[in-house]
């Protein structure tokens, strides 16, 4: 019987399991965008971000995922990028930002037979 | 000409004795360890360039080879009193030295990790100190204590600085160049190693220092995440478990790693706050040393003879440290000629 029917609920655990986590989609980002590693987290990709202003979207946010291998906000998120390419303008670190979006759909599609936009 | 006790024989110590030996005073320097050399003499190698630690010995030893330097180990200083502008020096020994000017040249000491409970040093065997660290470099061996190669390490920020519930508020401004320092190190002996470091703030406020943060991204992988571990443990397979939150991501995160490095902050030593209280000398809220002015009095103590060298006031680096002394040196000078 689900657990509702008792009036209750369950809560996912919201803690990242690093252990359980898989970070292939990152690993195939740092060897084909090696700047991907440069991140210091700044946010100026995302301030900068046309589709962020629009849509839930920040680069910021989605190299932090990847990175602990929280690939499922990723997946649902990367397709609202417009491959404008602004982020790679403002990005102090030289991050080539638009590859890093562009092998992370790559990864996926590869890995988890994610479409191709 | 004169004759000027410097009380430490660290990096300071030895560099404002040596210069104003050159200068043609007669300096004795107090050391309470047996050897000189300070803290850095434990350190295997420097940041930003990782210059052995050694060439800075080295050279501090041949600076002070000189027949009006006289260095006297094992002797720690308790109390300096004065009597119409002649110094004495005591120390705990009984033994008394005479002075026209003093350098207080007394440096920090390492905050001690066990005050940090939560992280397990002391309690769990592969938790070290970013010291201990330095010490296998030298040994030239990183191992766990049962002899395997660790296979993820992770370095913690701030053990002892920025932290209320220790009593320091500072920054003691070293560690974290130091962690990239030792990050990369530790990743070129062991390249298969998995690198984390858990930091607050990445303070790299020094020439070359980003470079460095950035050298650790770029060529050796290492993984920064920022957020302050709460707490260590050890899971039933006998690996370290760390607990924090990942602020950037903004959830909280649990990790296994075999080897956890505490980067200890520096304080002032417990027995500088009695020689200050004894002899009149004010601290400040950081419990070091107060100068008379942050800007043109760093080196003034307050009481006219006695001047400061060094990390006696404030967390400095080694380049620092010496142009302090070397400004001291510029102080006594100008006292001791206008008398």
């Amino acid at each position: 019987m689900p657990a509702s029917k008792f009036g209750y609920t369950l809560s996912e655990p919201r803690v990242i399991d690093y252990e359980a986590n898989n970070r292939q989609i990152a690993e195939y980002i740092f060897e084909h965008e090696p700047t991907f590693r440069l991140c210091i987290e700044c946010g100026a990709c995302a301030a900068t971000c046309t589709a962020g202003q629009f849509m839930t979207f920040s680069l910021r946010e989605l190299n932090v995922l990847l990175k602990r291998g929280e690939n499922d906000i990723p997946r649902q998120r990367i397709k609202n990028c417009m491959f404008c390419g602004k982020c790679i303008l403002v990005c102090p670190r030289g991050v080539n930002t638009r590859s890093v979006i562009f092998h992370a759909r790559e990864a996926f599609r590869k890995t988890e037979g994610y479409e191709r936009l | 000409m004169g004759k000027v006790v410097v009380i430490g024989g660290g990096v300071s110590g030895l560099e404002a004795a040596g210069q104003l030996a050159r200068m043609g005073y007669r300096v004795t320097v107090t050391e309470k360890e047996d050897k000189t050399g300070g803290n850095v003499k434990n350190w295997y190698h420097l940041f930003p360039d990782r210059r052995d630690s050694k060439e800075i010995i080295e050279y501090l030893n041949k600076l002070t080879d000189h027949p009006d330097i006289q260095i006297l180990t094992g002797k720690e200083i308790t109390e300096i009193s004065s009597d119409n502008g002649k110094f004495n020096v005591k120390s705990s020994d009984g033994t008394i030295l005479e002075a026209d000017a003093v350098v207080v040249a007394t440096g920090f000491e390492l905050f001690d990790s066990r005050r940090k409970e939560e992280y397990g040093y002391g309690i769990y065997d592969n938790v070290i100190t970013s010291a201990d660290l330095e010490r296998m470099f030298r040994s030239g061996e990183v191992r766990l204590v049962n002899g395997k190669v660790p296979e993820r390490a992770g370095f913690i920020h701030c053990v002892g600085s920025r932290d209320e519930k220790v009593g320091n508020y500072y920054c003691s401004k070293l560690c974290c160049v130091t962690a990239v320092k030792q990050a990369i190190e530790i990743q070129e002996k062991i390249p298969s190693l998995k690198t984390f470091c858990f930091y607050m703030d990445m303070r790299m406020g020094g020439a070359y220092y980003e470079e460095l943060y950035r050298e650790a991204q770029e060529k050796y992988g290492i993984t920064f995440i920022r957020g302050k571990v709460s707490e260590i443990s050890v899971n039933i397979n006998g690996r370290l478990v760390v607990k924090a939150e990942d602020t950037l991501a903004g959830r909280p995160l649990r990790m296994e790693l075999d080897m956890v490095v505490l980067m200890v902050g520096t304080e002032m030593p417990e027995g500088n706050l009695k020689l200050a209280a004894l002899s009149s000398l004010k601290c400040g809220e950081n419990r070091f040393f107060k100068p008379a002015d942050n800007h043109f009095g760093s080196n003034l103590s307050g009481r006219k003879g006695i001047f400061y060298a060094g990390c006696c006031v404030a967390p400095m680096n080694i380049t620092e440290s010496i142009s302090h002394a070397r400004a001291a040196v510029s102080e006594v000078v100008n006292y001791l000629k206008t008398k």
